[in-house]
């Protein structure tokens, strides 16, 4: 029988202290790297602005939080797919498909249509029919008043003007309701889209085992094609009056009256969104599935893990994630634009990157993610301030971008640089 | 004895708190090859890395050829004389056999290469080596993988190195190739060049080596000539505890058929394999490297696909496998999850690429394969999971600092358990284990073996792929023999020899059922 060794190996333990400070290193890291980033673009703000300063007050770090929302609910995704090895070009196109496919959706009132009955156009029209109908009995009256009158006219015509009036505001609230429920709709169909695209993506990297890179740059191609086709190569524009609900264009904006508790609902909304999957990251069988896909997918198959269902299931909640920027990219723009999408993924896939996501999967946060869209916005935004051109933005974007893989690279031999 | 061509003394090395070397000290003689010998996390590999010049060391000093030699990185090292034969071989598969020699050290003037002294240095280097035979322009992805070796020893003798030093070369070679290459290596010790030999196999050490020096825990515990020690002197000094027995065996009965396997057939290999499979029972299979061993697990759980033959999983009491009733006829391709949920275990020979999640914590690594005792509607109880994967490590003695470690972080040996680990936890009834044993030391191969003893007690089925014939014919209690992707002969194991497993390995024309 051979006794356990009672000394300690030391090679369990070699790379530990050096292991653990990487760990550290790569919570923090983000973090550091966004105060940097805001310290930078303050006192840069200040030095050149002086009095007029406006970087670092409240409403404009509210302004980089809802500027950031679109690109940091699709990176939310985007992590999840990273982590799993994959990678998704598609998701730029795919916000736009679903924002064109949402604008689509209310400009067609498919909500109203389905399931009222009705079309939002004809109770506008009856409103401003019965607005017509006021106006007329208000000349009325004045012609009234202005000559003899009796009290019993009078007072006859003052009762049609508060009924045209009930009339009005019955119509009004009609339309509000027709409103929500075709916004309810067409938040469906973006979220339903996006899902869809994702679903496809999904099936094509695990069925026809093509690298996702290539699979997806194709899909980018096709889902801009159909936003085109959706949107007949124009764009999509519902009538902001008559088809838009409030709440739908309130999602991201910063003015006082449209804030939930401080901040946009979309900003909350994203918030919570990324504490739901940093939860189902941390706790669930699939997370598990996830990073093991990822780190090495030998071993996930040979484990018994059903390989194909689970990168299907992978890019389906992406998707549905794109479907969630999808519905913020339309409330920014308030019309469907099939190319807006264009070059968003690269960005969106920057925000995971500089988050400490490797490209070569197995490792990435939620909370890293945020930081990284965060980062990003942020430059964008304090370039602005200091009056720094577009150009100017892009080209620091790209060296933000390098660093970040680069260092990527560095961590990962790091770590597997053994002794 | 002759002078040593290569002196290391005092080598200190550490890397963060620990020492992976401490005050080491080692001569090679020129004209001799010297075994280094050690479990894994010894030190060799740091040791042979700061010769390479790949690490550089807190304190020491090296003389080769007599005169001090402080490599500033691997190229330098090279250049000075060092030449460096890993277990993975480092070749452009595209380039020819003379490029690939010259690869680093081209000569030439003005960017253009000067083909004629070139090739006359191949020339040169193969001969050295007795295998002129080798054309210096054939790419060298279409050799055979022994002479892909061959041609990295003629780049190291290319660059006209005083001390070459083998890291494992046999663990991918078959058994002629592995007499072809202790030839050369002879060849290399008539020439006059210090010759360091890294090997886990005593057998082999004996065959080719003529001193050795032992290193445990990163310092230098012993060394001398070979001939003036036994096999058991070198174990002890390798684990610092005498090994009474390095084939522990638990008592184990066979039982009742658990798989029968008849005339299966993969794209390639296995052909027409027939045999059956025994609760408690450990059947052993040898063979060459080639012979479909590998092929035929894959095949068994489902990676590879199979072209003809059936798999009948018969379900006795007991099982966790109980749902498909007794005599379940098991289907030729199925889904791994299906193969996974009817009970099959597989260890990757290849940890790696294959066998682990690299990058993933001990407990992941643990529980892929059953995360249900955890789980709840698709969440897990981490805290659970982490206690019954602290029991696992504890049981196997797996040597980690906690559950959460990333397996990347562990020596070989551990990694090897963490990777048996998971198709215990899985409670696998059939265990298919390939090549389990392979680059881990003697103290954890035994622990190794005395764990599958343990499981065959328990009633599981153990198919045990291995080119270790020793180990086999201990642990097994059956053994087949492959080649050619065909069973030749299977046999209990007691009636084999490791000659007469060999005679059959080699055999291509008598079939046996």
């Amino acid at each position: 029988m051979i006794e356990p060794p009672t000394t300690q190996p030391t090679s369990g333990y070699r790379t530990k202290s050096n292991q653990n400070w990487m760990r550290v290193f790569n919570v923090v890291g983000p973090f550091l790297a966004l105060t940097a980033v805001v310290l930078f673009f303050a006192i840069a703000d200040g030095w050149m602005n002086g009095e007029k300063a406006t970087f670092l007050t409240g409403r404009n770090l509210m302004t980089i939080s809802s500027q950031t929302a679109t690109v940091a609910v699709a990176a939310l995704g985007m992590t999840v797919i990273i982590i799993a090895g994959g990678i998704d070009l598609s998701a730029g196109t795919a916000i736009a498909l679903c924002a064109t496919v949402l604008a689509w959706s209310l400009k067609e009132d498919l909500g109203p249509r389905w399931f009222a009955n009705e079309t939002t156009a004809s109770v506008a029209k009856s409103i401003t029919e019965a607005k017509g109908d006021l106006k007329q009995i208000e000349r009325e009256i004045e012609a009234l008043a202005g000559g003899e009158y009796n009290t019993t006219q009078v007072a006859a015509k003052l009762m049609a003007k508060s009924d045209a009036e009930e009339t009005i505001r019955q119509h009004e609230r009609r339309l509000t309701k027709l409103k929500s429920l075709s916004a309810a709709v067409a938040v469906g169909m973006s979220l339903g889209c996006g899902a869809f695209c994702g679903f496809v993506n999904g099936l094509l990297v695990s069925y026809l085992r093509v690298v996702p890179f290539i699979v997806t740059l194709g899909t980018m191609q096709l889902y801009l094609g159909l936003s085109k086709q959706v949107a007949r190569e124009t764009t999509v524009r519902p009538d902001r009056f008559s088809q838009v609900s409030d709440g739908l264009v309130d999602l991201l904006s910063v003015r006082a009256d449209a804030l939930w508790l401080g901040l946009p609902s979309g900003v909350w909304l994203t918030l919570l969104l990324a504490a739901l999957l940093a939860a189902v990251l941390h706790w669930t069988v699939f997370s598990r599935y996830v990073f093991a896909l990822g780190s090495n997918e030998a071993t996930a198959r040979l484990c018994g893990i059903n390989v194909r269902w689970n990168k299907i299931a992978v890019y389906t909640l992406s998707g549905l994630f794109v479907g969630v920027g999808g519905v913020y990219q339309f409330s920014r723009l308030t019309v469907g634009n099939p190319t807006s999408g264009s070059g968003l993924e690269l960005r969106i896939i920057a925000a995971v990157v500089i988050g400490g996501a490797s490209l070569s999967g197995g490792r990435g946060s939620v909370l890293g993610t945020l930081l990284g869209a965060l980062i990003m916005s942020v430059i964008a935004n304090g370039c602005t301030m200091l009056g720094l051109q577009n150009p100017v933005q892009d080209m620091i974007l790209g060296v933000i971008i390098v660093a970040a893989v680069a260092l990527d690279q560095f961590r990962q031999r790091a770590v597997s640089r053994k002794p | 004895m002759s002078s040593p061509v290569l002196t290391m003394s005092g080598i200190t090395k550490s890397f963060g708190a620990t020492h992976a070397l401490r005050d080491v000290s080692l001569d090679v003689p020129a004209g001799r090859v010297m075994a280094l010998i050690g479990e894994n996390g010894a030190g060799k590999s740091t040791l042979m890395k700061v010769l390479s010049g790949a690490h550089s060391p807190d304190a020491g000093t090296m003389t080769l050829n007599g005169k001090p030699f402080a490599p500033s990185g691997p190229h330098a090292a090279r250049l000075a004389g060092v030449g460096m034969i890993y277990q993975e071989l480092n070749l452009a598969p595209d380039l020819s056999v003379e490029d690939n020699i010259m690869l680093g050290q081209e000569r030439g003037r003005f960017g253009l290469l000067d083909r004629a002294t070139q090739r006359a240095k191949v020339r040169d280097a193969l001969d050295l080596l007795g295998h002129s035979d080798l054309k210096p322009n054939t790419p060298v992805r279409e050799l055979p993988i022994a002479q892909q070796q061959l041609v990295e020893i003629a780049r190291a003798l290319a660059s006209d190195c005083k001390v070459i030093v083998f890291d494992e070369p046999t663990s991918s070679l078959t058994r002629s190739d592995v007499e072809h290459l202790f030839a050369v290596i002879r060849r290399l010790k008539t020439a006059g060049l210090g010759i360091v030999y890294i090997s886990h196999f005593l057998e082999e050490i004996r065959q080719v080596c003529d001193c050795y020096a032992v290193l445990r825990d990163g310092q230098s515990v012993g060394g001398g000539d070979l001939s003036d020690a036994t096999d058991t002197n070198i174990v002890s000094l390798m684990v610092g505890r005498s090994v009474s027995e390095l084939f522990p065996s638990v008592p184990h009965t066979p039982g009742e058929i658990v798989l029968q396997v008849s005339g299966l057939s993969g794209e390639s290999s296995p052909v027409d394999v027939s045999f059956e499979l025994r609760r408690g029972e450990i059947l052993g299979i040898a063979g060459l490297i080639g012979a479909g061993r590998t092929e035929l697990l894959r095949c068994l759980f489902g990676l590879d696909r199979c072209r003809t033959g059936s798999l009948t999983r018969s379900v006795s009491e007991g099982e966790r496998f109980t749902k498909r009733g007794c005599q379940s006829q098991v289907q030729r391709s199925p889904s791994l999850t299906l193969r996974v949920s009817e009970g099959f275990g597989l260890v990757s020979e290849d940890r790696k690429t294959e066998g682990l999640a690299q990058s993933r914590s001990i407990a992941d690594n643990m529980t892929y394969s059953r995360l249900k005792p955890y789980s709840r509607f698709g969440w897990l109880n981490l805290k659970r999971r982490r206690t019954a994967v602290a029991d696992w490590m504890q049981r196997l003695h797996v040597k980690a600092a906690s559950p959460e470690q990333s397996v990347s972080e562990l020596s070989g040996g551990n990694q090897q358990k963490v990777a048996i680990a998971r198709v215990l936890h899985q409670e696998a009834d059939i265990l298919l284990l390939d090549e389990p044993t392979r680059g881990i030391d003697v103290g954890t191969k035994a622990e190794i073996y005395r764990l599958m003893g343990e499981q065959a007690a328990a009633g599981k089925a153990i198919i045990f792929v291995s080119s270790y014939l020793t180990e086999l014919l201990a642990v097994c209690d059956r053994v087949a023999v492959m080649s050619r992707g065909r069973f030749k002969e299977i046999r209990v194991a007691r009636d084999w020899t490791a000659e007469s497993v060999m005679s059959v390995a080699v055999s291509v024309n008598e079939t046996v059922a």
